[in-house]
């Protein structure tokens, strides 16, 4: 960036650059950081922070010590450590939460050459990982402005894996239930994708095919309208389908990729939830998509006007 | 260059420019499996030296007297003697160790430390030469293990050699113990390793297309051939 580009016309004039976009999923990821903190405490908010500050600070060291550009300006340490705190329960740690956070910078991102590099959603990664290192992980948080008697995850009682009531629909729409720091509120979440597709930064193929698709199977295997609709607003599904499945340098780039990516990641994640020994499955499905990814966009790539296959 | 020089370098080769695990890339199974505790770690290293200088002189003596194309089997059969006796031994006088180790002891047989060494040196020196080989990329081995299993078990675990260390048991990363912590681990070091050689730790041309072990799949056509042949 502020370096003149020569080249033969014709040109694209863009106002898009990476600080735009990130900041417009920052703005959009807002109502859900908001609808967290105001569910689940004061706590979330230091988690946010933890998470955001490890982030860049982690970038801005690892540049510093491999002598690259700084890159910190371009506000997707920002953004990967805030998706990753609105993943994580309230009630972990937060030596924890800085441990992840950097593990998603270092690791995930700068190891494989910065932004555009990675192979992998470093939010997603990230989070894996700490569901692997830290059995707090695995206890959900429970709201702290309802007098909350529920015992575990709506998506773990409907699994069977854990006894208690479900909370009822609207509940499950506001985000008054169990589970990650962002991933509860539908509505904060839903307003925050409608934001980022009115303003043309993901494209509505991936986020639709994945719900639709989870939905979709879910009724079927499950049997049920009520309790598919519990497995679309349960668990991390929209915060997944929306955030982390249409991240640009791990999704395909092509439309009919985008497709294929989101119904995938649907199948995916319905077969872990309903099959699998874990309630929860989206972030395996995201994760083991993003690494198809290049298989993907192989066979979904255009042919050129007029082009003969190769 | 002077013959003393020469034999000196056959033990150090091992050590660093031509570590077994970190440059050579061999015996991936035991690396990521013994890692996850240090006492685990230096005694399956310590196992393989013993295999490994027993099989390499072995190997060496016999080396005319093996028929080249069933040279393979006839290493195979010297290496798995070797590890029987270790085995044996180990049972006998170390039980705990021996279950601790377990399936991997008696793995050690289709180590390809072990078997590429027979193959890449002893096969082709002599006795002391391939003992002091076998030496060298023992130690190589042991370190290479020993470094990880540092890492591991600390990080992973909060123990060093079982003992709890304190402050670091309450902050450990459990993924650190398990396969892909092993693989974070083991990708971190051969970074650290090229990164102080300048990732010039081994000539490439100590690995000609005879030696090759992709040579009947590529016939002198993969990238590797290609580059060598420019």
């Amino acid at each position: 960036m502020g370096m003149l580009t020569v080249s033969a016309s014709p040109h694209i004039r863009a106002a898009q650059n990476t600080q735009g976009v990130m900041l417009d999923v920052i703005i959009a990821l807002l109502p859900a950081a908001i609808a967290g903190i105001i569910i689940f405490g004061i706590n979330a908010l230091f988690i946010i922070l933890t998470s955001i500050i490890s982030a860049v600070l982690s970038e801005f060291i690892f540049d510093k010590i491999v002598k690259k550009r700084n890159t910190i300006t371009d506000l997707s340490a920002v953004v990967t450590g805030l998706l990753l705190a609105l993943n994580l329960s309230t009630n972990i740690p937060l030596w924890q939460v800085a441990i992840g956070s950097c593990f998603a910078i270092v690791v995930v991102k700068c190891l494989f050459g910065g932004i555009g590099q990675n192979f992998a959603n470093p939010a997603i990664t990230a989070r894996v990982f700490m569901l692997i290192s830290f059995s707090d992980m695995a206890q959900s948080a429970f709201p702290t402005i309802v007098d909350s008697v529920a015992t575990a995850t709506p998506l773990a009682i409907a699994s069977g894996v854990s006894e208690g009531t479900l909370p009822s629909l609207l509940d499950m729409f506001l985000g008054l239930r169990g589970g990650c720091l962002g991933e509860t509120s539908a509505l904060a979440l839903i307003i925050g994708g409608a934001y980022l597709m009115i303003k043309r930064v993901i494209s509505w193929h991936t986020p639709v095919s994945f719900i639709l698709v989870s939905f979709i199977c879910s009724w079927i295997f499950l049997g049920d309208l009520n309790g598919a609709l519990y497995q679309v607003m349960g668990g991390g599904l929209l915060i997944g389908a929306i955030f982390m499945a249409t991240d640009y340098a791990t999704t395909p780039v092509t439309k009919k990729g985008k497709f294929v990516f989101g119904v995938c990641c649907g199948l995916i994640t319905t077969v872990i939830r309903i099959w699998g020994s874990s309630p929860e499955g989206v972030s395996y499905a995201i994760l083991l998509m993003n690494i198809l990814t290049p298989y993907v966009e192989k066979f979904t790539a255009k042919k050129p006007f007029g082009g003969v296959e190769a | 260059m002077n013959t003393k020089e020469n034999k000196l370098s056959f033990l150090t080769n091992g050590i660093i420019k031509e570590n077994p695990v970190f440059v050579l890339v061999l015996g991936t199974c035991p690396t990521l499996a013994v890692t996850t505790s240090v006492i685990g770690a230096f005694s399956m290293g310590i196992a393989a030296m013993v295999v490994l200088i027993c099989s390499n002189m072995v190997i060496s003596a016999l080396r005319n007297i093996i028929p080249d194309k069933v040279r393979i089997p006839c290493y195979i059969v010297v290496i798995a003697g070797f590890v029987t006796i270790v085995s044996m031994v180990m049972h006998a006088y170390l039980p705990e160790l021996y279950d601790m180790l377990g399936l991997y002891l008696a793995l050690i047989v289709v180590n390809c430390i072990i078997l590429g060494r027979a193959e890449m040196f002893a096969s082709k020196h002599s006795v002391i030469e391939s003992a002091l080989d076998g030496v060298g990329m023992g130690i190589g081995f042991t370190l290479a293990l020993l470094s990880m299993a540092l890492i591991r078990e600390v990080i992973g675990n909060g123990t060093f050699m079982g003992m709890a260390i304190p402050y670091f048991e309450n902050f450990t990363i459990n993924i650190f113990k398990m396969a892909p912590g092993g693989f974070m681990v083991f990708g971190f070091m051969i970074a650290i390793v090229n990164y102080f050689t300048k990732g010039r730790a081994i000539k490439k041309k100590d690995f000609g297309c005879e030696g090759c072990p992709n040579m009947s799949a590529c016939s002198g056509g993969c990238e590797g051939c290609k580059k060598e042949g420019e």
